[in-house]
């Protein structure tokens, strides 16, 4: 790896996320067996703080470091001293100075862990950083797509729904685009970011026509708590336009590969039909959650001296 | 660095027969007895046995599996390298069976010592051997020695011995490296 940490996936190169997939196949066979756990990890302590809620990430990477032998510790805002008004820096040093080796984030903000990596020693996983990046998700996601359709490099990628507020999004994107691969955004004008297109990216508001077009559409949720003011008249309204049916997917030219970042408001972004159907690999993603955090973190802490 | 051929391909040959034999002896229909060959570089040994015990000797079934031990070693972040996995690939449960480890060269015993704690995570084994091309003497860390042996070698730690397979380097050789 040529990183100390997972920031995003803007500071790793192409050659990075092929030895973190060829790693996670490894641990894939692993966690596959009856005895799901190797001890390469067992003198290393991580801690995963988070300062913003989830389930799936934060059981998907304590899973991963327990498979590895890690120690782990878990803390999470709601219950610091982080509302006594602890500074970030204080509130992981204290941490570190109980031989913490690594640190998982998550962080309402975007750039906290570029911050925290200047100013503290353990490595840092960057578990989501506000509406700016969420490395392992896009990594999972291409690992996903790989798995599926033998390769990144050239396939045609959708990503609908909210992209302003979307992590998910942005990491994806730079995942996709270092693979090879061609990336659209399709959601209503209000939630697609001004000047997305200097990334790289094309724009398409007609949800048919960017299906028709991709060979995998990644579905996103409507952040809710994200949203401060109207993007969209209604839901129901969002559902009309943005929402896959299975009646939308059976009148496409060809089958495509539905994906969800979790978790899915049913009905709202995706149907339960097309949700629960043989082209959606949602549950496939959260299984390569897993090998792909096993191999972020065993690929970092081998860095640790 | 100069190099000097301690086996030629004929002499090879020789032994992997003489060794197909020893387990023959020991395992006759391998019915109850895997061979394991250890990741990256055992696995040419364990294949070539394999073959010849069907091909030469008549055994009908023999379970041949891939152990990679990456993940149990122990100089973890002893290096400068990252160390880097290789395929495991066992599609039988090792409960209750005799296994044999293969690997081309016993060096210090570390890899053989990664291997015993990953074979456990697919079942307890009734026993387990060690077979091995090469044995290098008075280089073991560890207490532990193989029950089959090819060739016994005296090599002192700054040479290297480097086994070289048809299926894989091209010709059947190996070589005692000084550097």
């Amino acid at each position: 790896m040529s990183v100390k940490h997972l920031l995003g996936i803007k500071y790793l190169k192409e050659s990075d996320i092929q030895l973190i997939f060829e790693t996670a196949d490894h641990f894939k066979e692993v966690i596959n067996r009856s005895i799901k756990k190797v001890p390469s990890l067992r003198d290393i302590t991580i801690a995963n703080i988070f300062f913003e809620n989830s389930t799936r990430t934060r059981l998907s990477f304590e899973l991963a470091e327990k498979r590895l032998s890690a120690d782990v510790v878990n803390f999470s805002a709601a219950q610091s001293s982080v509302k006594k008004g602890e500074t970030l820096i204080d509130t992981v040093n204290n941490i570190l100075s109980m031989k913490v080796d690594m640190v998982v984030m998550r962080h309402p903000n975007p750039g906290a862990g570029i911050f925290l990596s200047k100013h503290v020693k353990a490595s840092i996983v960057n578990a989501g950083d506000g509406a700016h990046e969420h490395p392992t998700q896009a990594l999972l996601d291409s690992y996903s797509i790989r798995e599926k359709l033998g390769d990144v490099a050239g396939k045609n990628v959708v990503i609908v729904g909210d992209i302003l507020h979307s992590r998910v999004a942005l990491s994806n994107i730079f995942a996709l685009q270092l693979q090879g691969a061609n990336v659209k955004v399709c959601g209503p004008k209000t939630l697609i970011p001004k000047h997305i297109e200097s990334l790289g990216v094309a724009v398409e508001t007609n949800l048919r026509k960017a299906l028709n077009w991709c060979d995998v559409a990644n579905m996103l949720r409507i952040q809710n708590e994200r949203l401060d003011i109207s993007y969209f008249p209604t839901t129901r309204e969002y559902t009309q336009q943005f929402g896959v049916s299975k009646a939308l997917l059976n009148g496409l030219d060809k089958e495509i590969v539905i994906m969800h970042p979790g978790p899915i408001n049913r009905g709202v972004e995706i149907t339960s039909d097309v949700a629960d159907s043989k082209q959606s690999i949602i549950l496939n993603q959260v299984e390569n959650g897993v090998a792909i955090r096993m191999a972020v973190i065993y690929l970092l802490a081998s860095k640790i001296k | 660095m100069s190099q000097k051929v301690l086996l030629s391909s004929k002499e090879i040959n020789i032994i992997l027969h003489r060794l197909a034999c020893q387990l023959l002896e020991n395992h006759l229909d391998f019915k109850n007895t895997v061979l394991i060959g250890i990741q990256p570089r055992g696995i040419f040994l364990a294949s070539r046995l394999a073959k010849i015990l069907k091909e030469d000797y008549g055994v009908k079934n023999i379970d041949l599996g891939f152990l990679d031990i990456t993940f149990y070693r122990d100089d973890f972040r002893r290096g400068d390298k990252t160390l880097e996995a290789n395929k495991t690939k066992i599609d039988f449960l090792v409960e209750d069976k005799k296994v044999v480890f293969v690997d081309d060269v016993l060096y210090t015993g570390r890899s053989i010592r990664a291997a015993l704690t990953a074979i456990q995570s697919f079942g307890r084994p009734l026993e387990i051997e060690l077979l091995t091309l090469i044995d290098r003497r008075f280089s073991r860390h560890l207490p532990i020695q193989p029950n089959y042996r090819g060739r016994q070698v005296d090599a002192i730690n700054g040479e290297k011995v480097k086994v070289m397979w048809k299926e894989n380097d091209g010709e059947d050789v190996i070589y005692l490296v000084k550097t």
